[in-house]
């Protein structure tokens, strides 16, 4: 208390001027002329859309990447003062003057500059010397691929940020304990290794191997502390708790709070509003929200719904069907019933409309009080305009001749009687009595007579069906299947009894509403399934390479030409610093086994420390390469070079440690006579 | 000891040393720690002395095998007609007996076996296999059922002393003998005319000799050691000379390999000449000897096969010249390339094939509506194109006209023989490549337009401007866009037939896609001459077997909508396999494991990372256990390891593949879980009754829980037995049946 006013008060500041200088040269190099070029460049064209979603709250999907990387390069829209408008069309195309250019690179740029103090810090903190340490930050400095990914509206610098923020920290934590276990500053470095790994990861996907990097460094050095019998056992069970709370459980997390800070930007309905589930877009404002807003949520014998089809590919449609019959021969021959066709149309319709009936009563409307269907029941489905009635029998359908033909069944006295009995089977219910519930039940209609199962088969019919999906009755099913799974969309009570009332009849009942029902977490499991398997088409292009081009840069990529001055922006590599930074991976590859097998014969060339630092660093760095550059090899996407820069990054580190290593103990006589 | 912190791989790099003392331990106290509980258990016919057991060891093994021969030998001859992938295999085999040349995915080992059985069962490969559920009639099918059958019931015994090595106990060998002859799973898969029972006997062939060599290992260089691995190496060899995914086996035996060097090159006692000899003996033995049977493999495959038969397509026009009666075989062709020749186009990507045009048009909304342009793997009519002048439509076959040959760098039209349109192309985009040009038929009796025009250019030009048949790589150049005549490989949809898509690339990026070669050539005003040139080496072909091979693996990939099984299914016994029969009248058989077998290997794999996970982390606190506790530790952690990560070296990979996946992946896997079952319980057991050893009944724990294991497993397969042996009658799901108890899961459709 008051020990203030007895002793002066002191600030020891201890400043390293290289770090100082180290971050001032990235600063210089990654910001100057930061706005030119004021035109979209490259991949900008990509992001840049994303960022406008964002700026006007409107929902999308991407499957490149978690949000994570996109709300960042949002950050500086916003910072900016970014309103979103602007066509994000084509490469070249001159910014209008409400983009902020300027704000919306400045982060990626940051996210570069700070690489080069920290390439630093990790080789000071893996105990190289000073002059190894500002050579690390100098190589990152001046590779001018990374400068020209930093400079750009462009997520990969923000990776090898985090890549590199993850290694550090957990470099920073691992010294610190040997010290001081469970000070702040080890469980500051602990925590920040988990939040960094998370950030990684939600930057994009390949960050999760820089994770599972560090978290195997972490497991081994671990396994070490349980073997330390000098430690207590809780002591023991401390330090994992720690490690485990830190590395695992945080950075989930963290991944769930992008999620939500995502879902919570975007909350407006949009283009790819369809991919998503009915329940999910009930979530969003305007689009299914509104039509759906106060509907009823029970389905009752009399009412009129649409069908969705839950799997959706390859195009999301609705149960449909429509005057036109079914051709009586088929191209090749084979015979139909001629029968009225029932689709599975992409698009809102009045077609789609189909009235749940009880097959005991004739009409079709919802009784006072209205007599819910329950999971089991038997029902037939009467399309709206046309009042025939869903129908399979067993005839081949058009295109999958596999399967059953679904009609809408027309009586032509062929001694062919109709087979239109239906039971629900609700997928995802609770117990056996469940009622079917608008948007929230997933059904399956199983065919009384034949036990198939009304299936979209997803080939699209000829023109006499107008090239709209076709729909089967799959009577060898196996197992659940999104494509034999529908939900009711859009779903009112019947009053009219007339045919020609029946349209537009619209009763609200009091109902809890079913939009806001949707949990977080079922919002973001659904939105992390969609984004890892939504399909982009693997296109070809023009600058795409494969992971050998990479080594041997053998690849390039225009990323920008002015049309009239022919100025250009190139990601091209420094061809010195990579066959350098490659040769120096293999030469630390070849003394390693050579030291490796040395020990394992007692022949000790490193003294123990030495050694420990030496297989560490390689950990760290050889590792980080490895894992950020293997995987490419298994992957079918289309890929480009910068693809491999947050390999790159960790494979410059590895440099300056062997060069040290080899003029440290190779090439000094004095060194090596002492051994 | 090094500092805690940053000696984790130090660490990570001392420990198996330790590890591997400790497992010589292990194998110097497991017999005896093995004697001393049987012998407590009274429930064996327990043995006194040495003198009764080797011959008890004998007789049980021999009531092992036994059981499992009766067991898969019971009903081999149900149903008398080809069931599920026989259609594949046995027909495979009767081009073996033909001996016509045929295209699969698999190496040839297998299906050579197959034929050879039929072979000497008098099977004369007359029996067509045409589709599931065609009868045998008179064809002899049970010599290849029961070559099948014989090398699946060896997998029993095989497992039986495996185990038995592993853990030196009987109990845990005869849990896991029991648990694989009462899985219905493995008896359905051994029964019929299959590549798995093949591929399984193989793989545990494998497992066997390797552990047998590893018990030999303080006896190095002596007669056992040396037998046991080279057989290790004999069949890695037929394992990968099955099916490729008997690679998984070579893995598992490479990293014991690699443990073993790394354990002897630290023993310090051993010189640098005696490690060498250890390392020599395991490359000869694993590597040199493995190639050279592999390879021999391939060697029958080629000299077998040596008529035209329904692969040839899939080959480069060198490889069909081989096959007598393949239209290349001695040819004698016109050697040059003239205005007027009829030809084929081949791809020079392996298995691509020729383009192909029919009368079929691109549906609509596909780029223009013209005739299709594909590749097609068959010979076929429409594979036919006639070289023409761009600038005339005179038939240059005409015999008053002089002969004029084509030259590198004509510009020329190719007509397509059955349809007379021309070879097209223009700014439309291809049907699945989006970025390149389409590709379609034009022109009515070959009248067009200028987009028909293509410049022809041999690739590597040497000397002279001819164009060679079979010889010259040719490229063929849009003239209007600049495009370049490729395949993509990709397969079109339906409307295309399945055929490959055929793009004009505008990337001049020069890869294997857009170059061709001319592989018929018919034109009666030139001299016909023998080209015996096209002899390639055997290097050669087995190079081209394997590409053709994996790229028709890759090829294997699922379609949109179909129901496929995916590896997460496999370990809880998620969905079956019909072999045969689908309705209520038909003759059933279902694969599908075992579920009380299977879910007891899943249970056990979860209890054994457990437990296993409690001895690391005790053995690596330091922790010191009684001797008995000890011993049983080590077959935990190391038999018990190996067995795990057998399972996991056959299971996981399967994540990682992106062809089409069926259940019966997941066997040679299942057969590592049971094994790992057997020796899990075993060790549990005896631990508990260790624990339990003051009490009075203790030394029943052990026998009373490996008996009521083995009876609640053969009650199972009594349950189960009518999927394997097959069933008639209602299905499952109809509550008469017989089988509707036993529905556990709704996913099961039998």
């Amino acid at each position: 208390m008051l020990g203030f006013l007895q002793r002066p008060v002191v600030v020891t500041a201890d400043i390293n001027l290289n770090v100082v200088a180290l971050t001032a040269v990235g600063l210089l190099s990654r910001l100057w002329q930061l706005s030119y070029p004021r035109a979209v460049v490259f991949d900008e064209v990509y992001y840049g859309q994303y960022i406008s979603f964002y700026m006007k709250r409107i929902f999308f999907l991407d499957g490149s990447g978690p949000p994570f990387g996109h709300m960042l390069l949002a950050l500086g829209g916003y910072l900016g003062g970014f309103d979103g408008n602007f066509l994000w069309n084509r490469i070249g195309a001159e910014y209008s003057t409400n983009v902020p250019v300027w704000s919306l690179r400045l982060l990626p740029a940051l996210a570069g500059a700070l690489s080069v103090p920290m390439a630093y810090q990790i080789m000071w903190e893996l105990g190289f010397s000073h002059c190894a340490a500002v050579g690390a930050a100098l190589l990152i400095l001046i590779e001018n691929s990374l400068i020209t990914q930093s400079r750009l509206m462009l997520l990969e610098s923000v990776l090898i940020f985090f890549n590199l923020l993850a290694v550090l920290s957990y470099l920073k934590f691992s010294n610190s304990q040997k010290h001081r276990p469970f000070s702040p500053s080890w469980w500051f470095w602990l925590m920040l290794t988990g939040v960094a790994c998370s950030c990684a990861v939600g930057t994009k996907y390949v960050g999760v191997f820089t994770y599972l990097l560090v978290l195997g460094v972490a497991a081994a050095h671990a396994w070490h502390l349980i073997g330390d019998q000098t430690l207590s056992n809780v002591h023991v069970l401390c330090h994992l708790l720690a490690r485990a709370v830190a590395l695992l459980v945080i950075p989930v997390l963290v991944y769930l709070l992008f999620f939500y800070v995502h879902l919570l930007l975007l909350c407006r309905s949009g283009p790819h509003d369809q991919i998503m589930s009915s329940a999910f877009q009930a979530s969003l404002e305007g689009g299914l929200a509104r039509i759906t807003q106060g509907q009823p949520l029970e389905v009752a014998y009399g009412s009129q719904v649409t069908l969705k089809n839950v799997f959706g590919q390859p195009v999301p449609c609705w149960l449909h069907s429509h005057q036109s019959t079914y051709p009586m021969i088929y191209e090749n021959g084979r015979g139909s019933s001629h029968q009225q066709q029932v689709t599975c149309y992409p698009f809102k319709d009045v077609n789609n409309w189909w009235i749940v009936k009880d097959p005991g009563r004739h009409q079709l409307v919802v009784n006072n009080p209205p007599r819910p269907v329950r999971h089991g029941d038997i029902v037939q489905l009467v399309h709206g305009m046309t009042t025939r009635l869903l129908n399979t029998h067993d005839v081949a359908a058009p295109l999958s001749p596999h399967s059953q033909e679904v009609s809408c069944y027309i009586d032509y006295n062929v001694s062919m009687p109709a087979q239109n009995l239906w039971r629900l089977d609700i997928v995802n219910r609770e117990s056996d009595t469940d009622v079917w519930k608008t948007i929230l039940s997933e059904v399956r209609f199983v065919h009384v007579n034949t036990s198939a199962i009304l299936k979209l088969s997803g080939a699209p019919l000829p023109d006499w069906g107008f090239r709209q999906l076709e729909v089967v009755g799959e009577k060898l099913s196996r197992g659940y299947h999104g494509s034999t799974v529908w939900n009711v969309e859009e779903h009112r009570y019947g009053r009219s009894q007339e045919q020609k009332e029946r349209e537009l009849e619209l009763r609200s009942p009091a109902q809890m509403d079913a939009s806001r029902n949707l949990s977080f977490m079922a919002r973001f499991s659904e939105l992390q399934w969609r984004m890892l398997t939504v399909r982009s088409d693997d296109s070809e292009h023009k600058y795409s390479s494969t992971p050998l081009d990479w080594v041997t840069l053998d690849t390039s990529i225009a990323y920008w030409l002015h049309p009239r001055t022919s100025a250009q922006i190139h990601l091209l590599g420094n061809i010195v610093i990579w066959a350098s930074a490659s040769l120096a991976t293999l030469v630390y590859a070849l003394l390693f086994v050579w030291y490796l097998l040395r020990r394992r014969r007692r022949v000790c060339d490193l003294p123990e420390d030495c050694w420990l630092r030496w297989a560490l660093a390689g950990a760290l760095c050889a590792g980080g390469w490895a894992v950020n550059y293997v995987p490419f090899f298994l992957m079918e996407k289309t890929l480009f070079l910068y693809h491999y820069l947050p390999a790159l990054a960790f494979q410059i580190l590895l440099l300056p440690v062997v060069l040290e290593h080899v003029s440290g103990r190779l090439c000094s006589p004095l060194m090596s006579t002492s051994f | 000891m090094p500092p805690a912190v940053g000696g984790g791989l130090a660490g990570s790099e001392l420990r198996p040393r330790r590890g591997r003392c400790g497992s010589q331990a292990a194998r110097a106290v497991g017999p005896d720690v093995a004697t001393e509980a049987t012998a407590r258990s009274p429930k064996r016919p327990a043995p006194s002395s040495r003198r009764f057991e080797a011959p008890g060891r004998w007789a049980l093994l021999a009531l092992v095998t036994l059981m499992s021969f009766a067991t898969r030998f019971h009903r081999l001859d149900q149903p008398p007609h080809i069931c599920w992938d026989e259609t594949h295999f046995g027909k495979m085999g009767s081009y073996y007996i033909n001996r016509t040349f045929f295209f699969d995915v698999h190496p040839p080992l297998g299906k050579m076996l197959i034929g050879l059985a039929g072979y000497l069962s008098g099977y004369d490969g007359t029996f067509l296999f045409q589709k599931p559920g065609d009868k045998y009639e008179h064809h002899s099918y049970l010599g290849m059922r029961g070559f099948c059958a014989f090398l699946g019931a060896l997998l029993i015994p095989f497992a039986y002393l495996t185990v038995l090595e592993l853990s030196q106990s009987l109990p845990a060998a005869l849990l896991t003998a029991a648990l694989l002859t009462f899985d219905t799973g493995c008896l359905t898969l051994s029964q019929y005319i299959l590549l798995d029972p093949i591929l399984m006997f193989f793989i545990m062939a494998a497992m066997l000799s390797m552990v047998k060599y590893n018990s030999c290992a303080n006896r190095p260089f002596s007669a056992p050691w040396w037998i046991w691995l080279s057989l290790t190496g004999v069949n890695l060899a037929g394992a990968l000379g099955v099916k490729f995914v008997g690679l998984f086996i070579i893995l598992q035996v490479g990293w014991n390999t690699l443990s073993d060097l790394w354990h002897l090159f630290g023993d310090l006692n051993l010189s640098m000449v005696t490690v060498g000899k250890h390392l020599t003996a395991r490359v000869l033995c694993l590597i040199v000897l493995p190639l050279a049977l592999y390879t021999a493999t391939y060697a029958v495959h080629f000299m077998v096969l040596n008529k035209s038969g329904p692969g040839d397509g899939f080959f480069s026009s060198a490889f069909q010249a081989r096959l007598s009666g393949n239209n290349l075989h001695n040819a004698s062709i016109p050697e040059h390339l003239a205005y007027g020749s009829v030809i084929t186009v081949k791809s020079a990507r392996m298995a691509v094939g020729y383009l192909h045009s029919h009368g079929h048009l691109y549906p609509e909304g596909i780029g223009a509506r013209q005739q299709q342009v594909t590749t097609y793997l068959h010979k076929d009519y429409n594979n036919l194109w006639i070289i023409k002048k761009h600038n005339t439509n005179s038939d240059p076959l005409d015999p008053s006209l002089p002969v004029e040959f084509v030259r590198h760098g004509d510009i020329i039209r190719l007509e397509h023989k059955e349809t007379s349109r021309n070879l097209h192309s223009h700014y439309h985009e291809a049907p699945l490549t989006r970025k390149h040009y389409q590709v379609t038929g034009y022109g009515i009796n070959g009248t067009g337009d200028s987009n028909d025009f293509w410049r022809i250019e041999v690739v590597n030009r040497k000397f002279g401007n001819r164009i060679k048949v079979l010889r010259s790589r040719i490229r063929l150049i849009h003239l209007v866009t600049g495009c370049v005549l490729g395949s993509s490989g990709k397969v079109l949809p339906k409307w295309g037939w399945e055929q490959l898509e055929v793009t004009c690339t505008p990337y001049l990026k020069e890869t294997l896609n857009s170059i061709w070669n001319v592989e018929d050539h018919i034109n009666p005003k030139l001299p016909n001459i023998s080209l015996d040139v096209l002899h390639p080496g055997f290097p050669e072909i087995m190079l081209e077997a394997h590409m053709v091979m994996i790229r028709g693996n890759s090829g294997l990939k699922p379609k949109d909508n179909e129901f496929t099984s995916k590896p997460w299914h496999w370990p809880i016994n998620y969905q079956g396999l019909r072999f045969s029969g689908i309705n209520d009248t038909d003759f059933r058989v279902y694969l599908l494991g075992n579920p009380v077998v299977w879910w007891l290997n899943l249970l056990s794999i979860a209890l054994y990372l457990l437990s296993g996970s409690i001895f690391a982390v005790a053995v690596q606190r330091g922790a010191r256990l009684p001797a008995e506790v000890e011993g049983l530790s080590q077959v935990l952690l190391q038999g018990g390891g190996q067995l795990l990560l057998g399972w996991m070296i056959h299971y996981f990979p399967f994540f990682l593949m992106g062809r089409i996946l069926y259940f019966h992946h997941y066997f040679p896997a299942m057969l590592f879980s049971s094994m790992l079952t057997g020796l899990l319980w075993d060790t549990l057991l005896r631990l508990c009754a260790w624990s339990l050893a003051s009490f009075s009944l203790a030394g029943h724990v052990h026998a009373l829980g490996i008996l009521s294991l083995l009876l609640g497993i053969a009650y199972s397969f009594y349950l189960f037995h009518p999927l394997a042996y097959g069933m008639v009658g209602p299905l499952a799901q109809d509550p008469r049946s017989p089988m509707a108890g036993l529905r556990w899961l709704e996913s099961w459709d039998f």
